[in-house]
């Protein structure tokens, strides 16, 4: 994914002149550092925002790139004030995700990225499953002025499907429905498959804007009202829109990501971390048996 | 009067600076507020605005009886300044450390934009013990932003002081440096004019008070 974004954005910068890349040393070296449109601030990612804030009011259409703690959590107040409050736009694009790399420990791991940016108004949020996923979606976002995260990552689905808002129905099934977010895909639907679950699959790599009436669509296509959100970051970073999606109708809703509870301080691989978080299919196909059982 | 002495303050602070740049250096007026190639001026010390906008009101940017509600439901006018409500405010701040980093941004904007215009931002010496002003006047001098000038109201309010003085802590990263007493304009009007091949920082020194 991160080499589709790089070609995409060196693509598009020679195209379109209101295109600007900021770094702050990670993947600088991936872009034309001759251009004056390229930024590499230093090891500064409160002044890599602020710099983009700049940008963006002078005009240009910042790229805003880093490992995803660094790009948001350590200048989140940056992206609140000189992105948001002067609501100017930008594509912020981060590699790392959850915990792409868990050798590198906590420091570079960032479960909570997308919750925190729920906290803004006015932010789309692309969770592409593939790389052939990420070109189409960073070239609308280039075009548009709007504040845009795109949150690319190691892992990846084994097919691309079409972007764009609102959720694609990949299973129809009558007992619920089940919502996996970019690289979820692969796994809940070998889940799903395993425990034979006769359920309505969605796919997203847009989770916001949260799809609304393609979610209680697929609802009221079901006999019950029962729905699961698989998401690669903080479990029930959606609760709140699905709680609203479905707000008129009884429902039960069982959210899973990387869990709240503790911080997990072990080392491993992403797979080991999946299996930690139930991310896994056996713990996927573990929570799709007992919350659709009956 | 607010009730606020410590803002009131601020805004006394600036009120000479701010009177010069408006009157004899920026490049805008409500006209051309808009303008590519209009000097930004960009308030990051966002504390105690009122200075700010009377000037704003005396260059024709608001209507003077707006100043009257100011802070009040309806009014665009608050403690803090915000661009989307008053016409001629660069950018909405208050929150302290964050129009340094932004005014180098819209500087090279400029540069890239091959805007004939410049960049001014208001800092206040103890709004440098933020640390994201330090990154941005090391990235400042790196890049060679030499239409950017960082005015630095000295009312010596920060914590701890700075050993050496404010000028030299943008001197040691490459910028030009000038030190002028805050309250006399010409002398403010002579620093921020005179010619600079770097970014380019100017401390008002201003008599410590609050």
């Amino acid at each position: 994914m991160r080499q589709a974004f790089v070609r995409t954005v060196n693509e598009e910068i020679d195209r379109d002149p209101r295109i600007a890349v900021v770094t702050a040393v990670i993947s600088s070296n991936e872009f034309p550092q001759e251009n004056e449109r390229v930024v590499d601030v230093g090891i500064r990612e409160q002044t890599m925002v602020g710099v983009a804030g700049g940008l963006a009011l002078a005009g240009l259409r910042p790229v805003v790139h880093s490992y995803a703690p660094f790009l948001v959590e350590r200048p989140y107040e940056q992206i609140k004030l000189d992105i948001g409050h002067q609501e100017v736009g930008a594509v912020f694009v981060s590699i790392g995700a959850s915990y792409d790399d868990p050798a590198w420990g906590r420091t570079h791991q960032s479960p909570g990225d997308v919750a925190l940016f729920d906290t803004l108004p006015g932010w789309t949020v692309h969770v592409p499953g593939h790389p052939d996923e990420v070109t189409p979606l960073l070239r609308q976002a280039l075009k548009d002025d709007n504040r845009v995260y795109v949150r690319l990552s190691l892992h990846e689905n084994t097919q691309a499907y079409p972007v764009g808002e609102g959720f694609t129905a990949l299973r129809h099934g009558k007992r619920g429905v089940v919502l996996a977010v970019g690289p979820m895909l692969d796994r809940v639907m070998k889940a799903v498959d395993s425990e034979n679950a006769d359920v309505t699959v969605l796919y997203a790599s847009t989770i916001r804007p949260f799809d609304s009436d393609g979610l209680l669509k697929a609802v009221r296509d079901t006999d019950h009202a029962d729905v699961m959100v698989v998401e690669p970051y903080l479990e029930g970073t959606s609760a709140h829109l699905i709680s609203e999606a479905l707000q008129l109708i009884p429902h039960r809703v069982r959210c899973i990501g990387v869990k709240r509870h503790a911080e997990l301080r072990n080392y491993g691989t992403a797979e080991d971390h999946d299996a930690a978080h139930d991310l896994d299919v056996v713990g996927l196909g573990s929570a799709v048996r007992s919350f659709f059982r009956g | 009067m607010t009730g606020d002495e410590k803002h009131e303050w601020a805004a006394a602070s600036t009120i000479d600076v701010l009177w010069v740049l408006y009157d004899k250096v920026l490049n805008v007026t409500p006209a051309t507020a808009d303008d590519p190639d209009r000097d930004r001026f960009l308030l990051s010390k966002g504390h105690g605005p009122m200075a700010y906008y009377a000037v704003l009101a005396e260059k024709g940017f608001i209507d003077e009886s707006t100043l009257d509600g100011w802070t009040t439901w309806d009014s665009p006018l608050g403690q803090h300044p915000d661009r989307m409500l008053v016409k001629g405010v660069e950018i909405s701040s208050g929150s302290l450390g964050h129009g340094l980093p932004i005014a180098v941004g819209t500087a090279i904007g400029q540069r890239v934009g091959k805007s004939r215009g410049r960049t001014f931002v208001l800092v206040g010496d103890g709004e440098l013990d933020e640390g994201s002003n330090h990154e941005a006047i090391a990235v400042a001098a790196r890049l060679n932003v030499a239409n950017l000038t960082a005015i630095v109201i000295d009312n010596q309010s920060a914590m701890y002081g700075w050993p050496g003085g404010i000028a030299r802590r943008f001197a040691v990263e490459g910028w030009q440096t000038a030190e002028v007493d805050g309250r006399d304009h010409e002398a403010v009007f002579a620093a921020l004019t005179a010619p600079h091949d770097r970014p380019y920082a100017v401390v008002a020194k201003i008599e410590k008070s609050y």
